[in-house]
């Protein structure tokens, strides 16, 4: 069976083109990549490394949707894309340097060093969130970068959330006053993200909540104040 | 510039050493060939052995079981201090953020193979994961600076003494050095020689171990891999120990048990080798622990099976194998883990720190680059403090880009994808599980061969921009070198101890054999010898 593989290269004329290859049946789309690459054509490139969905290495966009090629199983007549987003270097490789740029901007961490009693319930308050393998499918995915390149993006958001709901945490306020500029206000609730999420986290949801939690500690919407309050008066 | 401290590899032992370095006050650069979150840690699934309290369990115990383990090859002192500090890293680790598992307001612990007592802290069969993940997230709160997608090619050291590396940048094809008063090799094992009868990670190719062979560092006891009992028949994908320790079976087609599946990984292992050489297929059965209790513990193990093996665990007994998973042998360090080149420093799985000995206990290796990641972080920064290193272009970066323009030029007559593939095979039928003196030797002749036909191969793709024919060909180059310190020391060690086992002599011998395999380069050419333990 065959896939095609749109292949970029800034050096080459045309910089994108489509190549067909045709592979056996059965195998992953990490697999069948390394299969080109050994046996048919060694100048594609990609990137791997664990082959079971945990090193976040490997995620590209099948016909159009994100997924992590190990785990995969290619069909006849694929079209395999690098993520979108961010800057493609080559073939399938996308430079992560953006992305990853988010998770400082964002605080994506515990503010203060520290330790209290947690249960089950506290444990699970982060589990699905702290699932995160920074794929970065989620922000191939989100629409909201075509218009605001500065946008946070979901995992970034999502990583947020798993620090503001953490029991150890201290300054939550602090955590959500790191995500209101170019943060929770500039979703559009969409839902691409958790669509295409390999580790069926929920990114749309936990903005919801941060957009609660922003609400809690006092701060609203800018872009529901601004058509709100003048106007109305009795 | 001139760093205080240069860390090569940023997976777990990597990070953990960056950060306490830079606590200690030292300027220090991380640099990885992938990103953090992309290295081997990230696939540590069953936890981190940790004697929380002394009630049920106690430090002795660990230290015990961890020295039986060993097979007489570990360090006691090495042993005791990390078991000691075990609750402190588990702390440290809580105190950062990551979220283990709990159980009644604790951190849950479960029992791995070979431990007599549940001293394994996780977080559910996503161990390795979370505590990267909350590693990297510290990191980046703290500012640690990194430098990614740069592959590490050699040590620049002169007399003796190491003064930084040369790196290639991945993305350009350049080489560049960066220059350090101390530098820590965190690289990771050497698996990947087995390929695709290894657990591991595409990364696991032993770069840090073979440029520190290539600078003059000792290896040692590089014959002892681990085998892990539980990979997926077609992919060799990890089925966590997790699974037997909650009290998984291993059976046979004909539903027949054959082995007590809580023994350590090499006793299990070969068990399994021996039923697959009968000719019996074999199994993890673990449809009895119930949809709830997978769903909660191994959704990850069964997410597995469905794709690779297109079996359900609910349903059916998963297909499995031994694969290779763990490399104990490594870059041979002292109790401060520092190695036999002034100021360089090695720890990980790449590294020989001797807390696994002779075979490792599940749970101990993420410990390792917690406890002696920080160790070694410390160290360095300390020596930094009273060492120089000149601002200058080194020799060996010159060189270095001067190999790198030759392999563009390489006639690349022989495939090194074929010889690959064939080195995975060869090495997985004869030093795998079982060993003998012919196969090991037959082994080493073909493994000579590729050495010598390196400059025959080469790489097809002959741009500079990412180029991962490249890095995969100078990959290879550093397996076929690792390859050959493996094979002599198998070959010298006539004797069955822990992982390395020997057919043709299935008897431990202390009396020759208590002592570690010692492997060097002198003028390029590979020397062996043993370094008897004192008790």
């Amino acid at each position: 069976m065959k896939i095609e593989i749109r292949r970029y290269h800034p050096h080459f004329e045309p910089k994108y083109i489509f190549m067909s290859y045709e592979i056996p049946e059965g195998l992953t789309l990490l697999e069948a990549l390394e299969h080109i690459k050994s046996k048919l054509d060694s100048t594609l490139t990609f990137s791997k490394g664990c082959r079971s969905g945990v090193c976040g290495s490997c995620a590209v966009r099948v016909n159009e949707k994100e997924v992590l090629a190990c785990e995969y199983r290619v069909k006849d007549g694929d079209k395999i894309e690098a993520l979108k987003a961010s800057e493609v270097v080559r073939d399938l490789i996308v430079d992560m340097k953006k992305p990853l740029e988010t998770l400082k901007r964002a605080k994506t961490y515990l503010s203060e060093q520290n330790i209290v009693f947690m249960n089950e319930e506290d444990e699970k308050m982060t589990k699905k969130q702290s699932d995160c393998i920074l794929c970065s499918s989620c922000y191939s995915s989100c629409p909201v970068f075509e218009t605001n390149p500065d946008f946070l993006g979901p995992f970034a958001l999502t990583r947020n959330y798993r620090y503001v709901v953490d029991k150890r945490e201290t300054k939550k306020k602090e955590k959500i006053e790191a995500i209101l500029q170019n943060g929770i206000w500039d979703c559009t609730l969409c839902g691409n993200c958790t669509e295409v999420c390999p580790q069926g986290i929920d990114p749309k949801t936990d903005i919801m909540m941060l957009q609660s939690w922003a609400a809690k500690f006092g701060y609203q919407n800018p872009n529901i104040a601004n058509f709100g309050s003048f106007g109305l008066d009795f | 510039m001139i760093y205080d401290v240069l860390v090569i590899g940023t997976g777990g032992a990597g990070l953990c050493a960056a950060l306490s370095a830079k606590e200690e006050g030292a300027k220090v650069l991380a640099v990885g060939k992938s990103y953090p979150t992309r290295s081997q840690t990230s696939m540590a699934q069953g936890g981190i052995n940790a004697v929380l309290s002394e009630n049920s369990d106690t430090i002795f115990s660990h230290i015990k079981d961890t020295l039986n383990s060993s097979a007489g090859l570990a360090d006691k002192r090495v042993v005791e201090y990390v078991c000691k500090e075990a609750p402190k890293a588990i702390q440290w680790l809580d105190s950062i953020g990551t979220p283990f598992s709990r159980e009644n307001g604790k951190i849950a612990q479960r029992k791995l193979g070979g431990s007599n007592a549940p001293r394994a802290c996780y977080a559910q069969d996503y161990t390795g994961l979370k505590i990267l993940h909350t590693l990297y997230d510290f990191s980046i709160k703290e500012g640690i600076e990194f430098l990614d997608e740069s592959f590490f090619l050699n040590l620049i050291v002169e007399e003796n003494r190491v003064k930084g590396a040369t790196f290639l940048d991945i993305k350009t094809s350049q080489v560049k050095q960066i220059l350090s008063k101390s530098v820590i090799i965190a690289t990771g094992g050497y698996s990947k020689i087995y390929k695709d009868f290894s657990t591991n990670s595409s990364h696991a190719t032993g770069d840090g171990l073979s440029a520190a062979l290539r600078a003059g560092c000792r290896l040692s006891d590089m014959e002892f891999i681990q085998f892990h009992p539980t990979a997926l028949k077609k992919s060799s994908v990890l089925i966590s120990e997790a699974a037997r320790g909650a009290g998984g079976f291993l059976i046979n087609q004909k539903g027949e048990r054959f082995v007590d599946e809580l023994l350590t990984r090499d006793e299990v292992s070969r068990a399994i080798y021996n039923e697959i050489e009968k000719g019996n297929e074999v199994f993890l059965d673990i449809r009895h622990l119930g949809k709830e209790f997978i769903e909660k513990n191994l959704p990850q193990e069964r997410k597995l099976s469905i794709l690779y093996e297109g079996i359900d665990p609910l349903k059916e007994p998963i297909p499995i194998k031994p694969a290779a998973h763990y490399t104990m042998g490594g870059i041979d360090v002292d109790e401060n883990l520092e190695t036999s080149v002034e100021n360089l420093y090695a720890v990980g799985e790449c590294a020989n720190a001797k807390l696994h000995g002779a075979n490792r206990l599940g749970g101990n290796s993420l410990l390792e680059i917690i406890v002696l990641g920080k160790l070694a972080g410390k160290n360095a920064a300390k020596r930094a403090k009273e060492s120089v290193v000149e601002d200058k272009i080194y020799e060996k970066t010159l060189m270095d880009a001067n190999f790198i323009k030759g392999v563009f030029s390489f006639p690349n007559k022989i495939d090194f994808y074929e010889k690959r593939d064939f080195l995975s095979k060869i090495f997985y039928r004869n030093v795998g599980v079982y060993r003998e003196e012919m196969g090991l030797k037959g082994v080493l002749s073909v493994v000579r061969q590729m050495q010598r036909e390196l400059s025959f191969m080469g790489i097809k793709d002959k741009s500079p921009l990412y180029n991962t024919n490249l890095i995969e060909f100078i990959e290879f180059g550093n397996m076929i070198e690792l390859a050959e310190t493996i094979l002599v020391s198998a070959i010298s060690r006539n004797e069955s101890r822990g992982a390395h086992f020997r057919v043709d002599y299935p008897q431990r011998d202390d009396e020759k054999f208590l002592a570690h395999t010692i492997t060097w380069k002198e003028d390029g050419v590979l020397c062996a010898d043993f370094k008897k333990i004192k008790n």
